[in-house]
């Protein structure tokens, strides 16, 4: 029998993280890097205490851990298969394993940082 | 082996001779821009975990006019994802059927478009901190 595939896996979080930020990352880059910053969403709307009762909460957790890792996930899957496009031959079984490795990275690291946040 | 050295087209900049081929590539591009901005937040979460002084750092760099640039840009991208993205959904997404027809293609689109301002306006009022 042969081996099976460990596609659909990451095909699924490709697809999970795809959705998730077409509906959710325009408004979040907005506020994070365009209206909060410019104090638009009013002068502590950025706050460190702000952000840290954001990130305390359980709601605030699941909600950043839910979007840093699945956005990277489907980014790091598509740089990964667009480097097929590309031409790139040799070594891609290499590629494979940063692109994947970097986006489990990240998730590790996502959630460790929040636990750290308590 | 043979010796035969039969000639084969090359492909490279293939997707530059069509423009669907290059919108194609445009799309698979936003992926370097997500990636970046989940960057950009992976750092500012560890900045949170590691205090006052490292957060207040990482929102120097946010109000920087070059930050606030490469967030327009990253914007840019990641609307031409969402356009993208809906726009293929109904063939992405296991067939639904509502009441023995299948759900017409506008349909689902819309209904991602309203999800979409939807969640926007919640994420705004979330955020909003007079």
């Amino acid at each position: 029998m042969r081996a099976r595939s460990n596609e659909p896996i990451f095909w699924a979080l490709f697809g999970a993280g795809g959705t998730l930020a077409a509906v959710l990352l325009p408004s979040i880059i907005v506020v994070t890097g365009v209206a909060g910053p410019l104090g638009w969403l009013g002068p502590d709307a950025m706050s460190h205490a702000r952000a840290l009762a954001f990130a305390q909460s359980w709601f605030g957790k699941l909600f950043v851990f839910g979007v840093i890792s699945l956005v990277f996930w489907h980014a790091f899957h598509r740089i990964y298969h667009s480097l097929h496009d590309l031409g790139v031959q040799r070594g891609l079984g290499v590629f494979k394993v940063v692109s994947y490795g970097l986006a489990a990275l990240a998730t590790l690291t996502t959630a460790i940082t929040l636990l750290r946040i308590g | 082996m043979t010796r035969r050295k039969p000639y084969v087209r090359s492909m490279d900049g293939w997707w530059r001779r069509n423009p669907h081929f290059t919108r194609y590539m445009m799309r698979e591009a936003t992926s370097i821009f997500l990636a970046l901005y989940a960057g950009i937040m992976l750092l500012g979460l560890v900045a949170l975990a590691d205090g006052e002084t490292a957060y207040d750092t990482w929102l120097r760099f946010a109000r920087h006019p070059l930050s606030l640039v490469l967030h327009v840009i990253v914007l840019a991208a990641a609307v031409f994802h969402s356009v993208t993205w809906f726009a293929v959904s109904p063939k992405a997404m296991p067939a639904m059927r509502v009441g023995g027809k299948p759900m017409p293609p506008g349909f689902i689109i819309a209904s991602q478009y309203a999800a979409t301002a939807v969640a926007s306006i919640v994420v705004v009022l979330l955020a909003w901190g007079p």
